[in-house]
């Protein structure tokens, strides 16, 4: 009886033990984010006082305060998007790599496949049209012939009338 | 002699014209858009002379403008207003900094003349440290979603804008007083109007 007390404690101490140092790592990943996790979202942002730079490979000084703000809100449990939110609502939507989807916006979205439909029907109505002519003289082959014919006919008059004046 | 004219051209066969309409007024919107983009761009800052649009400043916690947060331009009418654009990664700014605190503490008796701190994409925790290492006390906040620094179309920081009692703007200062001098110089100038 007394063994089997003891095997009992022993089973509790080694599930709670288990279960407190589970909940000290799970808890422990919060406040360290890592360089990969900043990177995550930085790159989905562009560095907005610099043209064109997305904000993990930039080297200013800016871009290195906005990353380290990106860690500190990560490790304070924001999401990805509440962090997004956030540049978009002090620094505009445009620090977001893919502009959001509303208003004139819809353009960047739309306009490109648009022309390239377009251009896809401009060269097939092109090369259809290169290729009528082809056909259309194919087609008229038996009008070539005939054209051979009279070019005969015409030659053999010709000839026949040189031979009547000698 | 016969005259040989086979008909070997393909008949034309045009798109439809609604197509057509919608092709070129399509292409018509893009231009224009694209046309506003670039003059936009290339429009450089608002001058002396243009009315500035109204808008609100939300101030830094600690900064208040007559114990009020946010300051409205339109509320400072009769006022001679000087807005400075700043950042805390702005190395250059940090050349004017003292000059225009110093201005401000002998401006602000009078209550004729506000400053404004505008700051341009920045984070506060740094911009907090700035205000304090140069002892910044005239109103100052973020500009959310860089609407102030877009409407003066402004090109970088340091930047300070002078509008006159009517709210019109009157003088622009691209990059960093060198002294407390030409920043007074340029408000009485507004004063004496």
């Amino acid at each position: 009886m007394k063994q089997r007390l003891w095997f009992i404690f022993i089973v509790l101490v080694l599930t709670i033990s288990t279960v407190i140092l589970t909940v000290s790592v799970v808890s422990a990943q919060g406040p360290t984010p890592t360089a990969d996790d900043v990177n995550a979202i930085a790159k989905q942002l562009y560095c907005p006082v610099c043209e064109n730079t997305p904000l993990d490979v930039c080297e200013t000084q800016a871009c290195a305060q906005w990353r380290e703000l990106i860690r500190q809100q990560l490790a304070d449990g924001w999401t990805e998007e509440q962090i997004k939110q956030y540049f978009v609502d002090n620094y505009g939507a445009r620090v977001l790599s893919e502009p959001p989807r509303t208003g004139l916006n819809w353009l960047v979205y739309l306009v490109p496949p648009v022309i390239i439909l377009a251009g896809a029907v401009i060269l097939f109505r092109a090369l259809r049209a290169w290729n009528k002519p082809a056909a259309v003289e194919t087609e008229a082959g038996p009008g070539s012939a005939s054209e051979a014919d009279e070019s005969d006919e015409y030659i053999a008059r010709l000839e026949e009338e040189l031979r009547t004046r000698d | 002699m016969t005259e040989n004219t086979p008909e070997t051209t393909a008949p034309k066969r045009d798109m439809p014209l609604w197509v057509q309409i919608i092709v070129w007024v399509a292409l018509i919107a893009l231009l224009v858009i694209l046309g506003i983009g670039l003059m936009r761009n290339q429009q450089g800052t608002v001058q002396a002379g243009d009315r500035i649009y109204d808008f609100s400043l939300t101030l830094f916690d600690d900064y208040t403008y007559e114990g009020k947060s946010p300051v409205t331009l339109s509320d400072l009418r009769g006022k001679i207003v000087v807005i400075n654009f700043w950042a805390s990664w702005c190395t250059t700014c940090k050349q004017e900094a003292a000059e225009l605190e110093a201005a401000w503490q002998y401006y602000q008796p009078g209550g004729e003349v506000v400053f404004l701190g505008v700051d341009y994409v920045d984070t506060e925790p740094e911009a907090l440290a700035y205000l304090e290492e140069f002892g910044i006390t005239y109103p100052n906040g973020p500009d959310m979603g860089t609407r102030i620094s877009q409407a003066f179309r402004i090109q970088g920081v340091p930047e300070t804008y002078f509008l006159d009692r009517e709210g019109v703007l009157q003088y622009v200062q691209i990059g960093p007083f060198t002294s407390i001098d030409q920043i007074q110089s340029i408000v009485d100038s507004l004063l004496a109007e």
